[in-house]
Protein backbone atom coordinates (compact mmCIF):
# COMPACT_ATOMS: atom_id res chain seq x y z
CA UNK A 1 0.00 0.00 0.00
CA UNK A 2 1.56 3.79 -0.79
CA UNK A 3 1.51 5.99 1.68
CA UNK A 4 0.96 8.70 0.07
CA UNK A 5 -3.25 8.69 0.46
CA UNK A 6 -4.98 10.12 -2.44
CA UNK A 7 -6.73 13.19 -1.86
CA UNK A 8 -10.27 12.88 -2.27
CA UNK A 9 -12.02 14.58 -5.14
CA UNK A 10 -15.25 16.31 -6.59
CA UNK A 11 -16.98 14.80 -9.22
CA UNK A 12 -15.38 17.30 -11.75
CA UNK A 13 -11.77 16.86 -10.73
CA UNK A 14 -12.38 13.10 -11.21
CA UNK A 15 -13.53 13.41 -14.47
CA UNK A 16 -10.95 16.34 -15.73
CA UNK A 17 -8.19 14.18 -13.71
CA UNK A 18 -9.85 10.64 -16.22
CA UNK A 19 -9.40 12.96 -19.54
CA UNK A 20 -5.73 14.45 -18.68
CA UNK A 21 -4.78 10.92 -18.26
CA UNK A 22 -3.90 11.55 -14.57
CA UNK A 23 -4.51 9.52 -11.48
CA UNK A 24 -5.19 12.95 -9.68
CA UNK A 25 -5.36 16.20 -9.73
CA UNK A 26 -4.96 19.26 -8.04
CA UNK A 27 -7.40 22.70 -7.29
CA UNK A 28 -5.83 24.99 -9.40
CA UNK A 29 -3.62 22.57 -11.19
CA UNK A 30 -3.35 23.42 -15.04
CA UNK A 31 -4.63 20.30 -17.13
CA UNK A 32 -4.81 19.86 -20.87
CA UNK A 33 -7.86 17.82 -21.11
CA UNK A 34 -9.03 15.37 -23.90
CA UNK A 35 -12.65 17.03 -25.42
CA UNK A 36 -15.75 14.33 -26.16
CA UNK A 37 -17.60 17.41 -28.15
CA UNK A 38 -16.74 20.79 -28.97
CA UNK A 39 -19.76 23.02 -29.56
CA UNK A 40 -20.38 26.14 -31.36
CA UNK A 41 -23.37 28.21 -32.77
CA UNK A 42 -23.89 30.81 -35.36
CA UNK A 43 -22.78 33.64 -33.68
CA UNK A 44 -19.46 31.69 -32.00
CA UNK A 45 -18.50 29.73 -34.62
CA UNK A 46 -17.66 31.93 -37.35
CA UNK A 47 -15.04 33.63 -35.66
CA UNK A 48 -13.37 30.07 -34.74
CA UNK A 49 -13.44 29.30 -38.61
CA UNK A 50 -11.54 32.08 -39.06
CA UNK A 51 -9.14 31.22 -36.35
CA UNK A 52 -8.97 27.28 -37.31
CA UNK A 53 -7.76 28.56 -40.87
CA UNK A 54 -4.78 30.21 -39.14
CA UNK A 55 -3.55 27.41 -37.87
CA UNK A 56 -2.87 25.93 -41.18
CA UNK A 57 -4.63 22.01 -40.94
CA UNK A 58 -6.96 20.65 -43.17
CA UNK A 59 -9.00 18.34 -41.06
CA UNK A 60 -10.62 18.56 -38.12
CA UNK A 61 -9.35 16.14 -35.02
CA UNK A 62 -12.54 14.05 -35.45
CA UNK A 63 -15.55 14.65 -37.56
CA UNK A 64 -17.89 12.89 -35.25
CA UNK A 65 -16.88 15.16 -32.39
CA UNK A 66 -17.94 18.55 -33.44
CA UNK A 67 -21.93 20.13 -33.40
CA UNK A 68 -22.21 23.06 -34.98
CA UNK A 69 -25.97 24.71 -34.09
CA UNK A 70 -27.36 27.73 -36.04
CA UNK A 71 -29.92 28.73 -33.55
CA UNK A 72 -29.47 32.53 -31.98
CA UNK A 73 -30.05 34.42 -35.48
CA UNK A 74 -32.22 31.11 -37.55
CA UNK A 75 -34.37 31.01 -39.26
CA UNK A 76 -31.64 33.90 -40.81
CA UNK A 77 -33.65 36.93 -39.64
CA UNK A 78 -31.20 39.15 -41.79
CA UNK A 79 -28.62 39.15 -44.55
CA UNK A 80 -25.57 39.53 -42.03
CA UNK A 81 -26.51 36.62 -40.55
CA UNK A 82 -27.02 34.81 -43.13
CA UNK A 83 -23.98 35.43 -44.80
CA UNK A 84 -22.80 34.12 -40.94
CA UNK A 85 -24.72 30.89 -41.42
CA UNK A 86 -23.73 30.30 -44.67
CA UNK A 87 -19.92 31.03 -44.12
CA UNK A 88 -20.38 28.22 -41.34
CA UNK A 89 -22.13 25.68 -43.14
CA UNK A 90 -19.97 25.29 -46.06
CA UNK A 91 -16.82 25.17 -43.61
CA UNK A 92 -19.11 22.15 -41.72
CA UNK A 93 -19.49 20.57 -45.22
CA UNK A 94 -15.76 20.97 -46.47
CA UNK A 95 -14.83 18.81 -43.38
CA UNK A 96 -17.33 16.33 -43.42
CA UNK A 97 -18.69 17.32 -40.33
CA UNK A 98 -21.22 15.14 -39.11
CA UNK A 99 -23.31 16.73 -36.60
CA UNK A 100 -24.43 20.08 -38.44
CA UNK A 101 -28.32 21.00 -37.44
CA UNK A 102 -30.23 23.03 -40.02
CA UNK A 103 -33.12 25.02 -40.23
CA UNK A 104 -36.29 21.75 -40.02
CA UNK A 105 -33.75 19.90 -37.74
CA UNK A 106 -32.08 22.21 -35.89
CA UNK A 107 -33.16 23.53 -31.91
CA UNK A 108 -31.45 25.12 -29.37
CA UNK A 109 -27.96 23.89 -29.25
CA UNK A 110 -28.25 22.84 -25.14
CA UNK A 111 -31.58 21.69 -25.79
CA UNK A 112 -30.95 19.44 -28.93
CA UNK A 113 -27.22 17.86 -27.41
CA UNK A 114 -28.48 15.70 -24.96
CA UNK A 115 -31.79 14.97 -26.95
CA UNK A 116 -29.54 13.47 -29.95
CA UNK A 117 -27.67 11.81 -27.57
CA UNK A 118 -24.49 13.75 -28.16
CA UNK A 119 -23.56 13.89 -24.75
CA UNK A 120 -23.35 11.09 -22.06
CA UNK A 121 -22.24 10.84 -18.39
CA UNK A 122 -18.77 11.25 -17.89
CA UNK A 123 -18.05 13.30 -20.71
CA UNK A 124 -15.86 16.39 -21.10
CA UNK A 125 -17.18 18.93 -23.83
CA UNK A 126 -16.84 22.19 -24.75
CA UNK A 127 -19.09 24.54 -26.18
CA UNK A 128 -18.24 28.28 -27.68
CA UNK A 129 -21.56 29.31 -25.74
CA UNK A 130 -21.84 29.93 -21.98
CA UNK A 131 -24.40 27.70 -21.40
CA UNK A 132 -22.20 24.46 -22.62
CA UNK A 133 -22.76 23.75 -18.91
CA UNK A 134 -26.52 22.59 -18.87
CA UNK A 135 -25.04 19.05 -19.81
CA UNK A 136 -23.91 18.72 -16.53
CA UNK A 137 -27.61 17.68 -15.62
CA UNK A 138 -25.79 14.43 -17.21
CA UNK A 139 -23.32 13.75 -15.10
CA UNK A 140 -20.94 15.57 -17.81
CA UNK A 141 -18.63 18.15 -17.17
CA UNK A 142 -19.16 20.63 -19.74
CA UNK A 143 -18.28 24.12 -19.81
CA UNK A 144 -18.43 27.72 -21.77
CA UNK A 145 -15.39 28.47 -23.89
CA UNK A 146 -14.63 31.46 -26.48
CA UNK A 147 -14.51 30.75 -30.22
CA UNK A 148 -10.61 30.49 -29.75
CA UNK A 149 -10.41 27.96 -27.68
CA UNK A 150 -13.71 26.48 -30.25
CA UNK A 151 -11.46 26.67 -32.84
CA UNK A 152 -8.28 25.18 -30.78
CA UNK A 153 -10.43 21.92 -29.81
CA UNK A 154 -11.62 21.34 -33.53
CA UNK A 155 -8.16 21.13 -34.37
CA UNK A 156 -6.61 19.11 -31.45
CA UNK A 157 -9.40 17.79 -29.19
CA UNK A 158 -8.07 19.20 -26.19
CA UNK A 159 -8.31 22.13 -24.02
CA UNK A 160 -6.60 23.59 -21.42
CA UNK A 161 -8.37 24.35 -17.77
CA UNK A 162 -7.73 24.93 -14.12
CA UNK A 163 -8.80 22.24 -12.11
CA UNK A 164 -11.71 23.96 -10.21
CA UNK A 165 -12.77 23.60 -6.48
CA UNK A 166 -16.67 22.91 -5.82
CA UNK A 167 -19.55 23.89 -3.83
CA UNK A 168 -21.82 21.04 -2.71
CA UNK A 169 -25.41 21.58 -2.56
CA UNK A 170 -27.52 18.33 -0.87
CA UNK A 171 -31.04 18.70 -1.80
CA UNK A 172 -33.44 17.30 0.29
CA UNK A 173 -37.27 16.86 0.22
CA UNK A 174 -39.55 17.27 -2.55
CA UNK A 175 -40.81 20.37 -4.02
CA UNK A 176 -43.72 21.77 -3.25
CA UNK A 177 -46.60 22.51 -6.18
CA UNK A 178 -45.53 25.15 -8.70
CA UNK A 179 -42.40 24.47 -8.21
CA UNK A 180 -39.59 23.35 -10.63
CA UNK A 181 -35.98 23.48 -11.51
CA UNK A 182 -35.91 27.12 -12.31
CA UNK A 183 -37.56 27.71 -8.89
CA UNK A 184 -35.10 26.47 -7.08
CA UNK A 185 -31.88 27.49 -9.22
CA UNK A 186 -32.57 30.90 -8.92
CA UNK A 187 -33.03 30.81 -5.13
CA UNK A 188 -29.94 29.61 -5.33
CA UNK A 189 -28.77 32.09 -6.99
CA UNK A 190 -30.39 34.93 -5.02
CA UNK A 191 -28.40 32.72 -2.11
CA UNK A 192 -25.11 32.91 -3.76
CA UNK A 193 -25.21 35.73 -5.62
CA UNK A 194 -23.90 36.10 -9.26
CA UNK A 195 -20.18 35.63 -8.36
CA UNK A 196 -21.10 33.33 -5.67
CA UNK A 197 -19.57 30.21 -7.40
CA UNK A 198 -16.62 32.48 -9.34
CA UNK A 199 -14.63 29.80 -11.17
CA UNK A 200 -16.03 27.22 -9.28
CA UNK A 201 -17.94 24.25 -9.99
CA UNK A 202 -21.14 23.58 -8.39
CA UNK A 203 -22.38 19.97 -7.22
CA UNK A 204 -25.63 18.61 -6.99
CA UNK A 205 -26.50 15.18 -4.67
CA UNK A 206 -28.49 14.25 -1.76
CA UNK A 207 -32.15 12.48 -1.81
CA UNK A 208 -34.01 15.33 -3.19
CA UNK A 209 -33.13 15.01 -6.65
CA UNK A 210 -35.12 11.65 -6.88
CA UNK A 211 -38.28 14.18 -7.45
CA UNK A 212 -35.99 16.69 -9.80
CA UNK A 213 -36.93 15.10 -13.49
CA UNK A 214 -34.52 15.57 -15.99
CA UNK A 215 -35.80 18.66 -17.15
CA UNK A 216 -35.60 20.15 -14.30
CA UNK A 217 -32.01 19.00 -13.85
CA UNK A 218 -31.27 20.65 -17.45
CA UNK A 219 -32.65 23.70 -16.63
CA UNK A 220 -30.68 24.08 -12.98
CA UNK A 221 -27.08 23.11 -14.83
CA UNK A 222 -28.09 25.68 -17.65
CA UNK A 223 -28.35 28.45 -14.87
CA UNK A 224 -24.46 27.41 -13.09
CA UNK A 225 -23.29 30.19 -15.22
CA UNK A 226 -25.06 32.63 -13.80
CA UNK A 227 -23.47 31.73 -10.30
CA UNK A 228 -19.69 32.53 -12.16
CA UNK A 229 -19.62 28.61 -11.81
CA UNK A 230 -17.41 26.83 -14.24
CA UNK A 231 -19.69 24.24 -14.51
CA UNK A 232 -23.01 22.81 -12.77
CA UNK A 233 -23.18 18.50 -11.97
CA UNK A 234 -25.61 16.63 -10.73
CA UNK A 235 -24.86 13.05 -9.14
CA UNK A 236 -26.23 10.75 -11.75
CA UNK A 237 -28.89 8.08 -11.12
CA UNK A 238 -31.44 5.98 -12.24
CA UNK A 239 -33.21 9.04 -14.54
CA UNK A 240 -29.56 9.54 -15.68
CA UNK A 241 -29.25 6.45 -16.90
CA UNK A 242 -32.65 5.70 -18.38
CA UNK A 243 -32.29 9.25 -19.89
CA UNK A 244 -29.16 8.17 -21.17
CA UNK A 245 -30.17 4.93 -22.54
CA UNK A 246 -33.29 6.35 -24.40
CA UNK A 247 -30.91 8.87 -26.02
CA UNK A 248 -27.77 7.59 -27.26
CA UNK A 249 -25.90 4.56 -28.06
CA UNK A 250 -22.44 6.22 -26.45
CA UNK A 251 -20.79 4.10 -23.54
CA UNK A 252 -20.77 6.38 -20.89
CA UNK A 253 -19.02 6.63 -17.39
CA UNK A 254 -20.38 7.28 -14.08
CA UNK A 255 -18.30 9.19 -11.64
CA UNK A 256 -19.19 10.05 -8.37
CA UNK A 257 -17.14 12.18 -5.94
CA UNK A 258 -15.47 10.87 -2.86
CA UNK A 259 -16.89 10.75 0.64
CA UNK A 260 -13.92 12.43 1.09
CA UNK A 261 -13.90 15.07 -0.91
CA UNK A 262 -12.99 18.31 0.06
CA UNK A 263 -15.46 21.25 -0.91
CA UNK A 264 -15.25 25.22 -0.53
CA UNK A 265 -18.67 24.97 0.79
CA UNK A 266 -21.45 23.04 1.31
CA UNK A 267 -25.61 24.01 1.83
CA UNK A 268 -28.29 22.05 1.85
CA UNK A 269 -31.18 23.08 0.55
CA UNK A 270 -34.58 22.09 1.83
CA UNK A 271 -36.85 21.88 -1.38
CA UNK A 272 -40.10 21.94 0.87
CA UNK A 273 -39.34 24.89 1.61
CA UNK A 274 -38.85 26.65 -1.86
CA UNK A 275 -41.53 28.86 -3.45
CA UNK A 276 -41.50 30.47 -6.95
CA UNK A 277 -39.46 32.54 -7.70
CA UNK A 278 -38.42 35.31 -9.85
CA UNK A 279 -35.41 37.25 -10.60
CA UNK A 280 -36.08 41.32 -10.71
CA UNK A 281 -33.95 43.33 -13.59
CA UNK A 282 -30.87 43.32 -13.81
CA UNK A 283 -29.38 40.67 -12.77
CA UNK A 284 -30.28 36.86 -12.16
CA UNK A 285 -29.79 37.07 -8.15
CA UNK A 286 -32.66 39.63 -8.06
CA UNK A 287 -34.34 36.78 -6.82
CA UNK A 288 -37.97 37.49 -4.83
CA UNK A 289 -40.68 34.71 -3.91
CA UNK A 290 -43.67 35.03 -5.77
CA UNK A 291 -45.26 36.56 -2.72
CA UNK A 292 -43.39 39.35 -2.28
CA UNK A 293 -43.19 40.70 -6.08
CA UNK A 294 -46.00 43.26 -5.75
CA UNK A 295 -48.00 44.83 -8.45
CA UNK A 296 -45.54 44.41 -11.75
CA UNK A 297 -47.22 45.29 -15.41
CA UNK A 298 -46.23 43.39 -18.11
CA UNK A 299 -46.22 43.80 -21.96
CA UNK A 300 -44.75 40.18 -22.99
CA UNK A 301 -44.13 36.68 -21.88
CA UNK A 302 -41.58 34.60 -23.52
CA UNK A 303 -41.74 30.80 -23.02
CA UNK A 304 -38.77 28.55 -24.02
CA UNK A 305 -34.96 29.26 -24.38
CA UNK A 306 -32.48 26.48 -23.48
CA UNK A 307 -33.25 27.11 -20.25
CA UNK A 308 -37.24 26.23 -20.28
CA UNK A 309 -38.35 25.06 -23.81
CA UNK A 310 -38.73 21.37 -23.20
CA UNK A 311 -41.36 19.12 -23.27
CA UNK A 312 -42.07 19.91 -19.48
CA UNK A 313 -42.09 23.10 -19.94
CA UNK A 314 -44.31 23.23 -22.91
CA UNK A 315 -46.80 20.81 -20.61
CA UNK A 316 -46.85 23.14 -18.01
CA UNK A 317 -47.22 25.88 -19.68
CA UNK A 318 -50.72 24.15 -21.31
CA UNK A 319 -51.81 23.12 -17.81
CA UNK A 320 -51.87 26.92 -16.54
CA UNK A 321 -53.17 28.31 -20.33
CA UNK A 322 -56.09 26.06 -20.66
CA UNK A 323 -59.08 27.85 -20.74
CA UNK A 324 -57.90 30.91 -20.14
CA UNK A 325 -56.72 34.12 -22.76
CA UNK A 326 -53.74 35.85 -22.67
CA UNK A 327 -54.24 39.28 -21.31
CA UNK A 328 -54.79 41.86 -23.74
CA UNK A 329 -52.47 43.97 -23.30
CA UNK A 330 -49.78 41.21 -23.66
CA UNK A 331 -47.91 39.27 -26.10
CA UNK A 332 -47.37 35.77 -25.38
CA UNK A 333 -44.49 33.94 -27.12
CA UNK A 334 -44.34 30.04 -26.80
CA UNK A 335 -40.67 28.83 -28.47
CA UNK A 336 -40.36 24.83 -27.90
CA UNK A 337 -37.14 24.46 -27.68
CA UNK A 338 -36.45 21.45 -30.89
CA UNK A 339 -38.03 20.24 -33.75
CA UNK A 340 -38.78 17.10 -32.08
CA UNK A 341 -40.11 18.99 -28.72
CA UNK A 342 -42.08 21.03 -31.41
CA UNK A 343 -43.44 18.00 -33.13
CA UNK A 344 -44.75 16.19 -29.53
CA UNK A 345 -46.09 19.47 -28.07
CA UNK A 346 -48.11 19.58 -30.97
CA UNK A 347 -49.38 15.99 -30.98
CA UNK A 348 -50.15 16.29 -27.32
CA UNK A 349 -52.67 18.55 -28.69
CA UNK A 350 -50.47 21.81 -26.51
CA UNK A 351 -50.88 24.39 -29.60
CA UNK A 352 -54.39 23.92 -30.10
CA UNK A 353 -54.66 25.16 -26.02
CA UNK A 354 -51.69 27.93 -26.65
CA UNK A 355 -53.31 29.21 -29.56
CA UNK A 356 -57.20 29.33 -28.33
CA UNK A 357 -55.66 31.26 -25.50
CA UNK A 358 -53.88 33.94 -27.83
CA UNK A 359 -50.41 33.12 -27.89
CA UNK A 360 -48.20 32.70 -30.81
CA UNK A 361 -46.07 29.47 -31.58
CA UNK A 362 -42.56 29.85 -32.91
CA UNK A 363 -40.05 28.09 -34.81
CA UNK A 364 -36.83 26.07 -32.89
CA UNK A 365 -34.81 29.40 -32.18
CA UNK A 366 -32.72 31.44 -29.25
CA UNK A 367 -34.56 34.51 -30.94
CA UNK A 368 -35.45 37.01 -28.13
CA UNK A 369 -33.75 35.36 -25.46
CA UNK A 370 -30.57 37.54 -26.40
CA UNK A 371 -32.38 40.53 -27.90
CA UNK A 372 -31.93 38.69 -31.43
CA UNK A 373 -35.29 38.76 -32.91
CA UNK A 374 -39.24 36.94 -32.71
CA UNK A 375 -39.96 39.27 -29.90
CA UNK A 376 -37.57 42.30 -28.90
CA UNK A 377 -39.34 45.01 -26.45
CA UNK A 378 -39.16 48.43 -26.89
CA UNK A 379 -38.13 51.50 -24.69
CA UNK A 380 -39.71 50.98 -21.36
CA UNK A 381 -41.32 47.31 -21.93
CA UNK A 382 -41.17 44.67 -19.73
CA UNK A 383 -41.41 40.69 -20.21
CA UNK A 384 -41.86 37.63 -18.24
CA UNK A 385 -39.59 35.25 -19.56
CA UNK A 386 -38.22 31.53 -18.71
CA UNK A 387 -35.10 32.25 -19.68
CA UNK A 388 -31.91 32.71 -18.26
CA UNK A 389 -30.70 36.01 -18.31
CA UNK A 390 -32.22 39.72 -17.37
CA UNK A 391 -29.30 42.08 -18.13
CA UNK A 392 -29.60 45.67 -19.49
CA UNK A 393 -31.27 45.32 -23.08
CA UNK A 394 -30.82 41.40 -23.14
CA UNK A 395 -33.79 41.34 -24.96
CA UNK A 396 -33.92 44.79 -26.69
CA UNK A 397 -33.93 48.29 -25.55
CA UNK A 398 -31.65 49.03 -22.77
CA UNK A 399 -34.57 50.91 -20.86
CA UNK A 400 -36.97 47.24 -21.13
CA UNK A 401 -36.51 44.82 -18.49
CA UNK A 402 -36.33 41.33 -18.50
CA UNK A 403 -37.96 39.27 -15.28
CA UNK A 404 -36.92 35.88 -15.41
CA UNK A 405 -39.21 32.69 -13.85
CA UNK A 406 -40.57 29.05 -14.66
CA UNK A 407 -43.13 28.53 -17.21
CA UNK A 408 -45.74 28.03 -14.54
CA UNK A 409 -45.10 31.61 -13.40
CA UNK A 410 -44.80 32.92 -17.19
CA UNK A 411 -47.80 31.41 -18.21
CA UNK A 412 -49.85 33.34 -15.14
CA UNK A 413 -48.75 36.29 -16.00
CA UNK A 414 -49.14 36.53 -19.49
CA UNK A 415 -52.80 35.73 -18.64
CA UNK A 416 -53.04 38.26 -15.81
CA UNK A 417 -50.99 40.36 -17.07
CA UNK A 418 -48.79 41.04 -14.33
CA UNK A 419 -46.14 38.90 -12.50
CA UNK A 420 -48.42 36.33 -11.03
CA UNK A 421 -48.86 32.66 -9.58
CA UNK A 422 -50.79 30.23 -11.11
CA UNK A 423 -53.01 30.25 -8.08
CA UNK A 424 -54.52 33.34 -8.83
CA UNK A 425 -55.60 32.94 -12.05
CA UNK B 1 6.96 45.40 -21.12
CA UNK B 2 5.52 48.88 -19.50
CA UNK B 3 2.35 50.25 -20.54
CA UNK B 4 1.05 53.63 -20.05
CA UNK B 5 -2.57 55.12 -19.66
CA UNK B 6 -5.67 57.21 -18.36
CA UNK B 7 -8.61 55.05 -16.50
CA UNK B 8 -11.70 54.58 -17.36
CA UNK B 9 -13.47 53.28 -14.60
CA UNK B 10 -16.78 50.97 -14.02
CA UNK B 11 -18.33 49.01 -11.46
CA UNK B 12 -19.20 45.65 -10.36
CA UNK B 13 -20.79 42.56 -12.90
CA UNK B 14 -20.31 44.40 -16.30
CA UNK B 15 -21.47 41.64 -18.43
CA UNK B 16 -20.94 40.79 -22.25
CA UNK B 17 -24.54 42.11 -23.06
CA UNK B 18 -23.44 46.07 -22.37
CA UNK B 19 -19.67 45.06 -23.53
CA UNK B 20 -21.65 44.45 -27.06
CA UNK B 21 -25.09 43.91 -26.93
CA UNK B 22 -26.46 40.74 -29.68
CA UNK B 23 -27.91 43.39 -31.67
CA UNK B 24 -24.10 43.46 -33.44
CA UNK B 25 -22.97 40.26 -33.31
CA UNK B 26 -24.34 39.37 -36.94
CA UNK B 27 -20.65 40.49 -37.64
CA UNK B 28 -17.36 39.83 -36.44
CA UNK B 29 -15.73 42.51 -38.08
CA UNK B 30 -13.43 44.04 -35.10
CA UNK B 31 -13.46 47.72 -35.99
CA UNK B 32 -17.20 47.46 -36.19
CA UNK B 33 -17.43 45.74 -32.74
CA UNK B 34 -15.46 48.37 -31.52
CA UNK B 35 -18.24 51.17 -32.74
CA UNK B 36 -20.57 49.74 -30.47
CA UNK B 37 -18.23 48.86 -27.19
CA UNK B 38 -20.09 49.57 -23.77
CA UNK B 39 -23.08 51.53 -25.77
CA UNK B 40 -25.81 50.16 -23.39
CA UNK B 41 -23.67 51.31 -20.31
CA UNK B 42 -22.09 54.39 -20.99
CA UNK B 43 -22.86 56.03 -24.63
CA UNK B 44 -20.37 58.04 -24.21
CA UNK B 45 -17.23 55.55 -24.10
CA UNK B 46 -16.96 55.53 -28.14
CA UNK B 47 -16.21 59.20 -28.50
CA UNK B 48 -13.63 59.27 -25.24
CA UNK B 49 -11.68 56.60 -25.55
CA UNK B 50 -8.27 56.73 -26.91
CA UNK B 51 -5.48 54.72 -27.73
CA UNK B 52 -3.74 53.19 -24.65
CA UNK B 53 -6.68 54.03 -21.91
CA UNK B 54 -7.26 51.22 -19.25
CA UNK B 55 -10.22 50.18 -17.84
CA UNK B 56 -10.68 49.17 -14.45
CA UNK B 57 -13.59 48.05 -13.10
CA UNK B 58 -15.47 45.82 -9.91
CA UNK B 59 -16.32 42.67 -9.44
CA UNK B 60 -17.38 39.71 -11.92
CA UNK B 61 -16.40 41.42 -14.80
CA UNK B 62 -17.49 40.31 -18.47
CA UNK B 63 -19.84 37.46 -16.85
CA UNK B 64 -22.59 36.67 -19.38
CA UNK B 65 -22.36 35.25 -22.86
CA UNK B 66 -19.42 33.53 -23.95
CA UNK B 67 -18.97 35.66 -26.81
CA UNK B 68 -15.22 36.34 -28.04
CA UNK B 69 -16.29 39.79 -29.64
CA UNK B 70 -16.57 41.13 -26.23
CA UNK B 71 -12.64 41.28 -25.82
CA UNK B 72 -12.51 41.55 -29.17
CA UNK B 73 -14.41 44.69 -28.89
CA UNK B 74 -12.65 46.32 -26.06
CA UNK B 75 -9.35 45.82 -27.87
CA UNK B 76 -10.34 47.12 -31.06
CA UNK B 77 -11.34 50.44 -29.04
CA UNK B 78 -7.80 51.04 -28.12
CA UNK B 79 -7.89 49.59 -24.35
CA UNK B 80 -4.43 48.37 -23.65
CA UNK B 81 -5.31 46.63 -20.56
CA UNK B 82 -8.09 45.86 -18.19
CA UNK B 83 -8.16 45.48 -14.47
CA UNK B 84 -11.04 44.25 -12.54
CA UNK B 85 -11.59 43.08 -8.58
CA UNK B 86 -12.32 39.83 -10.11
CA UNK B 87 -13.21 38.57 -13.64
CA UNK B 88 -15.98 35.65 -15.17
CA UNK B 89 -14.32 32.89 -16.16
CA UNK B 90 -14.81 32.77 -19.77
CA UNK B 91 -13.59 36.63 -20.51
CA UNK B 92 -10.54 35.81 -18.96
CA UNK B 93 -10.35 33.02 -21.06
CA UNK B 94 -11.13 34.64 -24.03
CA UNK B 95 -8.93 37.86 -23.00
CA UNK B 96 -5.64 35.80 -22.94
CA UNK B 97 -6.57 33.65 -25.94
CA UNK B 98 -6.70 36.63 -27.63
CA UNK B 99 -4.20 38.22 -26.44
CA UNK B 100 -5.96 41.16 -24.66
CA UNK B 101 -3.78 42.25 -21.26
CA UNK B 102 -5.95 41.76 -18.38
CA UNK B 103 -4.89 42.09 -14.35
CA UNK B 104 -6.86 40.78 -11.42
CA UNK B 105 -6.27 43.20 -8.27
CA UNK B 106 -8.88 43.50 -5.71
CA UNK B 107 -6.32 46.57 -4.54
CA UNK B 108 -6.25 48.50 -7.49
CA UNK B 109 -10.04 47.94 -8.86
CA UNK B 110 -11.05 49.90 -5.20
CA UNK B 111 -8.56 52.78 -5.15
CA UNK B 112 -8.04 53.95 -8.72
CA UNK B 113 -10.28 56.61 -9.82
CA UNK B 114 -11.60 57.61 -13.26
CA UNK B 115 -9.22 59.56 -14.89
CA UNK B 116 -6.15 58.41 -12.85
CA UNK B 117 -2.96 58.22 -14.89
CA UNK B 118 -1.63 54.67 -14.44
CA UNK B 119 2.23 52.64 -15.55
CA UNK B 120 1.80 48.72 -15.64
CA UNK B 121 4.69 46.96 -15.68
CA UNK B 122 3.74 43.41 -17.19
CA UNK B 123 6.63 41.66 -16.00
CA UNK B 124 6.68 42.63 -12.87
CA UNK B 125 2.67 42.90 -12.04
CA UNK B 126 2.86 46.23 -10.92
CA UNK B 127 0.50 48.60 -11.27
CA UNK B 128 2.31 52.47 -10.45
CA UNK B 129 -1.32 54.57 -9.80
CA UNK B 130 1.17 58.34 -11.66
CA UNK B 131 -2.17 60.39 -9.88
CA UNK B 132 -2.19 59.28 -6.87
CA UNK B 133 1.18 57.80 -6.01
CA UNK B 134 0.96 54.55 -5.09
CA UNK B 135 1.80 51.26 -6.46
CA UNK B 136 -0.50 48.10 -5.90
CA UNK B 137 0.60 44.56 -6.91
CA UNK B 138 -1.54 42.29 -9.80
CA UNK B 139 -1.45 38.81 -9.78
CA UNK B 140 0.75 37.80 -12.41
CA UNK B 141 0.02 34.85 -14.73
CA UNK B 142 0.87 30.88 -14.84
CA UNK B 143 4.04 29.92 -16.82
CA UNK B 144 1.27 28.56 -19.01
CA UNK B 145 -0.87 30.98 -19.87
CA UNK B 146 2.17 33.15 -20.13
CA UNK B 147 3.70 30.79 -23.03
CA UNK B 148 0.37 31.38 -24.83
CA UNK B 149 0.09 35.16 -24.56
CA UNK B 150 3.93 35.41 -25.61
CA UNK B 151 2.77 33.05 -29.07
CA UNK B 152 -0.01 35.82 -28.83
CA UNK B 153 -2.87 34.12 -27.99
CA UNK B 154 -3.60 30.56 -28.30
CA UNK B 155 -3.86 29.84 -32.24
CA UNK B 156 -0.03 31.29 -31.96
CA UNK B 157 0.67 28.81 -29.44
CA UNK B 158 -0.77 25.39 -30.99
CA UNK B 159 1.06 26.90 -34.34
CA UNK B 160 4.35 26.88 -32.50
CA UNK B 161 3.53 22.76 -31.33
S1 LIG C 1 -31.68 30.19 -25.66
FE1 LIG C 1 -30.72 32.07 -24.93
S2 LIG C 1 -29.28 31.45 -23.37
FE2 LIG C 1 -29.85 29.62 -24.52
S3 LIG C 1 -28.28 29.39 -26.09
FE3 LIG C 1 -29.93 30.59 -26.97
S4 LIG C 1 -29.40 32.73 -26.60
FE4 LIG C 1 -28.13 31.48 -25.27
Amino acid sequence: MSDIRRKGLTMTQKILASHAGLDSVEVGQLIMSRLDMVLGNDITTPVAVKEFRKIGIDNVFDKNKIAIVPDHFTPNKDIKSAEQVKYIREFAKEKGIVNFFEVGQMGVEHALLPEKGLVVPGDVIIGADSHTCTYGALGAFSTGVGSTDMAAGMATGEAWFKVPEAIQFELKGKPGKWVSGKDIILHIIGMIGVDGALYKSMEFVGDGLSSLSMDDRFSMANMAVEAGAKNGIFAVDDKTIAYVKEHSNRPYKVFAADEDAVYSEKYTIELSDIKPTVAFPPLPDQARTIDKVGDVKIDQVVIGSCTNGRIEDMRIAAAVLKGHKVHPDVRCIIIPATQKIWKQSMEEGLFNIFVDAGAAVSTPTCGPCLGGHMGILAKGERAVATTNRNFIGRMGHPESEVYLASPAIAAASAVAGRIASPDEL
Amino acid sequence: MKIQGKVIKYGNNVDTDVIIPARYLNTADPAELASHCMEDLDKTFVERVEKGDIMVAGSNFGCGSSREHAPIAIKASGISCVIAETFARIFYRNSINIGLAIIESPEAAADISEGDMLEIDFDSGLIHNQTKKVFYKGAPFPEFMQKIIAADGLIGYIKQK
